[in-house]
């Protein structure tokens, strides 16, 4: 309830997520990818939401960001837009 | 089609941010939604009805055990879709070489080969200890399924996909999943058969020796965490495999 | 201006969680790539996730002992002193001084079905990538219309 973090980490996720939809490298928005869900991470977990936090850093940034790169691996690399 | 999509995307924020002004301050404690009387007598209860500190597990599992249930059996239909969709049964297999992605990773597989070995068993006795203290601390079925199946994964992109293969073969980790969400039906099942309601832990004082009723629903939210760790673990995995391989399940990142 | 200020300063935390919505729908329409669209549509759904967890915030109010804004670390979990009488008497707790536990065990479930459906759509690119080879969708559209007889296995 910190309310200077708390804009930080929004004006950050804002970005995170306006960089990752316009990277033209699908790995690179993969990974940007996961940091917005890091970022979400930290955001849950100063709004006391400790259990949604925990299981946002599992799933997220561990698990479905690697779901991600491993069909960039099997299609191609590079979008037109 | 960009004009299309610029201009119902436009409205449609220009209709949230129309219904932002009546919502309630941020935090405010006495915004409906934290006055009412559903999150106070789970708040308040939770100790009294199962003797369980931690009362996000206790809504999860007991009070909302129907829809943990539901969710459960998605998870594992899900990873079932993937596999039917991937999945190229004899006939037409046209091998196709993906142009794009050279992962020349060869120099550095010393340092990430040591570490993976390493780092997966204590990844995976912490996703025990999370599964395990889910009642007194954050953690539960969940987030302790889910990092079993990421020290799968670690597994295999470190190494070979096959390694971890011959670790949990297919017919296996569907196996282990369809027994995750058999668990958490079974023991709703055991508490109709002794007499009451469905997914009502009571009663399973009649059958663990010498429990009370409170201490028997404890017992039962540990039990059906156990079968969603065990559906959620097998099924990450088996998305992995499937689709860093095309459904073919042969070489792999 | 002033009085304005004083209309959205207090809701500025809303305003970015639509503007994350609206970017992740608009990323889901206009881009033609498949996995530009399935992360916009993964951020769409964690905005949402990400707003309904803020409705259950609890900031204290006006407790008994305490000043308003102090939250004595809200997580919904009971305290270890407390837990013994709370055994007994359900009154023992404060419910102002936690978190709601209500919108934190919804989004658990949200989290995991959105990572299922997301592992979906990316089967569905792979085979799309298999049939058409190419996973931009005016390249697949002119070619479903240039072949339309052509069959694919099962």
């Amino acid at each position: 309830m910190i309310w200077q973090f708390d804009t930080l980490i929004l004006l950050l996720l804002l970005v995170a997520a306006v960089v990752s939809l316009r990277l033209r490298d699908l790995l690179a928005a993969s990974v940007v990818f996961g940091i917005y869900s890091f970022l979400m991470c930290l955001l849950w977990a100063e709004m006391a939401a400790v259990d949604v936090a925990f299981t946002e850093a599992a799933v997220g940034a561990g698990v479905s960001a690697l779901f991600m790169i491993a069909t960039v691996y099997q299609t191609t690399r590079k979008s037109s837009d | 089609m960009r004009l299309f999509g610029l201009f119902a995307v436009l409205v449609t924020g220009a209709l949230l941010l129309y219904g932002v002004k009546d919502f309630p301050h941020y935090g405010a404690a006495d915004s409906p939604a934290n006055g009412g009387i559903v999150p106070r007598y789970y708040l308040e209860n939770t100790m009294k009805d199962a003797r369980v500190p931690n009362a996000v597990t206790t809504t999860l599992a007991d009070y909302r055990g129907y829809d943990t249930m539901f969710e459960t059996s998605v998870v594992f239909t899900a990873g079932v879709a993937i596999f039917a969709i991937l999945r190229v049964f004899g006939g037409d297999r046209n091998r196709h070489h993906p142009d794009s992605l050279r992962i020349r990773g060869d120099q550095f597989r010393i340092i990430v080969g040591t570490t993976s070995r390493l780092l997966i068993a204590p990844i995976q006795l912490f996703a025990l200890y999370v599964l395990a203290h889910g009642h007194h601390s954050p953690g539960g079925g969940f987030q302790g399924g889910v990092i079993i199946g990421a020290s799968f994964l670690l597994l295999s992109v470190a190494r070979n996909l096959g390694e971890s293969l011959t670790r949990l073969p297919e017919q296996r980790f569907f196996t282990l999943g369809a027994t995750g969400v058999l668990i958490y039906a079974g023991i709703g099942l055991l508490c109709l058969l002794l007499g009451h309601h469905f997914l009502d832990y009571r009663a399973l004082q009649h059958v663990l020796p010498g429990v009370s009723p409170e201490m028997a629903r404890s017992h039962g939210i540990l039990g059906v965490e156990i079968g969603v760790a065990i559906t959620v673990s097998s099924i990450m995995f088996a998305i992995y495999a499937n689709l860093s391989t095309r459904g073919e399940l042969k070489k792999g990142l | 201006m002033h009085f304005l200020n004083e209309h959205i300063i207090p809701f500025f935390n809303y305003w970015i969680y639509v503007i994350i919505m609206m970017l992740g729908l608009h990323a889901m329409i206009v881009k033609r790539n498949l996995i530009k669209k399935l992360i916009g549509m993964s951020i769409f759904s964690t905005a949402i996730i990400l707003f309904y967890v803020s409705i259950g915030v609890n900031n204290g109010g006006d407790i008994q002992g305490g000043k308003p804004g102090e939250t004595h670390g809200n997580i919904p979990v009971i305290e270890h002193e407390l837990a013994q009488e709370a055994s007994h008497d359900p009154s023992t707790i404060d419910h102002r001084r936690y978190a709601n536990p209500l919108p934190h065990v919804l989004m658990l479930t949200a989290i995991v079905v959105g990572v299922a459906t997301l592992g979906v759509g990316l089967a569905v690119t792979l085979r799309i990538y298999r049939d058409y080879d190419s996973i931009e969708e005016d390249e697949i559209l002119a070619k479903i219309a240039a072949a339309p007889a052509r069959q694919t296995d099962d």
